[in-house]
């Protein structure tokens, strides 16, 4: 007589081996924070419990990290505000100030380097031309003869086409307008820097290097805190700043006052009166992306 | 004849008007409204919105320069145009259509501490745009919504203004050249 075969054995190992795996991750050194990260969910299904819990534990990381008290926030768009910017072309000298202010605000890495804004220099022969711009000038004294300078950063767009192609929808237009991304929740696909026409998503290749007396620990969960290698990061208008009521880091700065900074719905603020009275562009209009940074000519 | 409005007629008219008011008002925030694409937003906030300016900034003497009386009070004022002894540093940089201008056209005669408007008004220092306006009129016009030049503070709430003078030397206006901050990495610099 044959004997039947015995599938059991063959199982209950798989089975063991499944549990044992379980097992080992949960007792090992990866810790419940690690763990309790990894489980989170995307930011805008948190209860407020939860955004509170999630808040104090990465304040509690960063406090360790860096040697400084650290704030994070979650403070959410008020009524009644659409963000708007408006850059006058016919002041900016290229200094690249704001490029350095927005650094240290919103804690970019220094090393591997990312800026969120690119000033590219145009000659005035040629006018708004992407494929003959330089990001890399550099000479003794700006202005130079000849050349404007154009600094691109995220336009903010009404129509953003990076939170259209997010797979996992960890990119989003915030109600007042600003486009922020859940870093616990992008999965580093790149899709959205692909999407975008303006250059302003940037991928965190390698782990971010900061120094800890440069790190700015006043921070907002969808803006400046610190990210992590794989994820990708753009500006936010200084989420943390603006939702504060403050201007931008970029618009404090610069040197000639050529950034400007309000509220879109507020008829009386200096961005309506540059709507209703300036020269105004916004770059790559055919594409429909209708941003809400808008270039405008002061003189 | 005489007409009088009677009482209950006065106040239908006031109904009326602050009726006609509301509508107008209504219809002009509606407008606001279309501006924006998400529905959360309600406009009423809107008027709520704090439009306060200080000049906090003092104008930016050089040191010992003021008040001005401090020596002149001493000197005797001499109305002739002609190149001074005095004030080298701001002879030599002067620049500000300088083939037709000179002191006085800005500066009081006799009441050294104050600047003079072209009507003969004197003026506080603290008040120089006014007399920059008197030729910049479209830039100061620009400068008193917040276009030209440059404002810090809040941006719906208290904000901070800049003198014409705090960024144009009065002497000689023109922006100076500045040196840029570093450029960024090329890209095949940065991976690493």
């Amino acid at each position: 007589m044959k004997k039947p075969v015995n599938y059991s054995g063959r199982r209950n190992f798989l089975k063991n081996l499944s549990l044992f795996a379980v097992g080992s991750i949960a007792l090992s050194g990866c810790g419940s924070a690690t763990m309790k990260e990894f489980l989170q969910k995307n930011f805008r299904t948190l209860s407020k419990k939860e955004k509170d819990d999630i808040i104090k534990d990465l304040e509690k990381k960063y406090t360790a990290r860096y040697g400084k008290e650290f704030h994070v926030t979650d403070e959410p768009a008020a009524d009644g505000v659409e963000f708007g910017y408006a850059l006058d072309l016919s002041r900016c000298i290229g200094c690249r100030r704001c490029v350095y202010a927005c650094v240290k605000e919103n804690n970019q890495s220094r090393d591997p380097q990312i800026h969120y804004i690119q000033v590219l220099q145009m000659e005035k022969e040629k006018g708004i031309d992407f494929a003959h711009s330089d990001v890399h000038y550099n000479p003794d004294l700006v202005p130079e003869e000849g050349y404007f300078y154009v600094p691109v950063q995220c336009q903010q767009c009404r129509n953003p086409q990076c939170t259209e192609v997010c797979p996992v929808k960890a990119t989003w237009q915030e109600p007042d307008g600003i486009v922020v991304v859940d870093y616990n929740w992008c999965i580093g696909c790149r899709y959205c820097m692909a999407a975008c026409p303006y250059g302003a998503r940037h991928f965190n290749w390698g782990e971010p290097h900061i120094p800890a007396e440069e790190i700015n620990p006043e921070t907002h969960y969808l803006g400046n805190r610190p990210r992590m290698k794989g994820v990708v990061e753009k500006c936010t208008f200084c989420l943390k700043r603006v939702r504060d009521g403050k201007y931008p880091a970029c618009v404090e700065v610069c040197p000639v006052g050529a950034r400007k900074f309000g509220n879109l719905l507020d008829p009386e603020s200096e961005i309506r009166y540059i709507l209703a009275n300036k020269r105004v562009l916004v770059l790559k209009q055919e594409l429909n992306t209708q941003p809400k940074f808008y270039y405008f000519f002061g003189v | 004849m005489k007409y009088y409005l009677s009482t209950k007629f006065k106040i239908e008219y006031l109904l009326f008007l602050s009726a006609c008011f509301l509508i107008v008002r209504c219809s002009d925030t509606s407008e606001v409204y279309k501006l924006g694409k998400n529905e959360k937003i309600s406009p009423g906030k809107i008027n709520n919105a704090i439009h306060e300016e200080i000049a906090v900034t003092p104008p930016p003497f050089s040191d010992g320069v003021f008040p001005c009386n401090d020596c002149h009070a001493f000197r005797k004022p001499s109305p002739v145009r002609r190149k001074l002894e005095w004030h080298e540093d701001i002879t030599d940089m002067f620049n500000h259509d300088s083939e037709n201008r000179w002191c006085l056209d800005c500066h009081d005669l006799v009441k050294r501490d104050s600047l003079r408007l072209a009507s003969g008004k004197l003026l506080d220092f603290k008040e120089s745009y006014k007399l920059c306006g008197q030729c910049h009129g479209d830039k100061l016009r620009d400068w008193k919504v917040g276009v030209h030049g440059k404002r810090t503070g809040e941006w719906n709430g208290k904000k901070q203004y800049y003198l014409c003078v705090s960024c144009h030397n009065p002497h000689s206006p023109k922006f100076k050249s500045i040196k840029p901050e570093a450029p960024p990495f090329r890209e095949d610099e940065s991976i690493k």
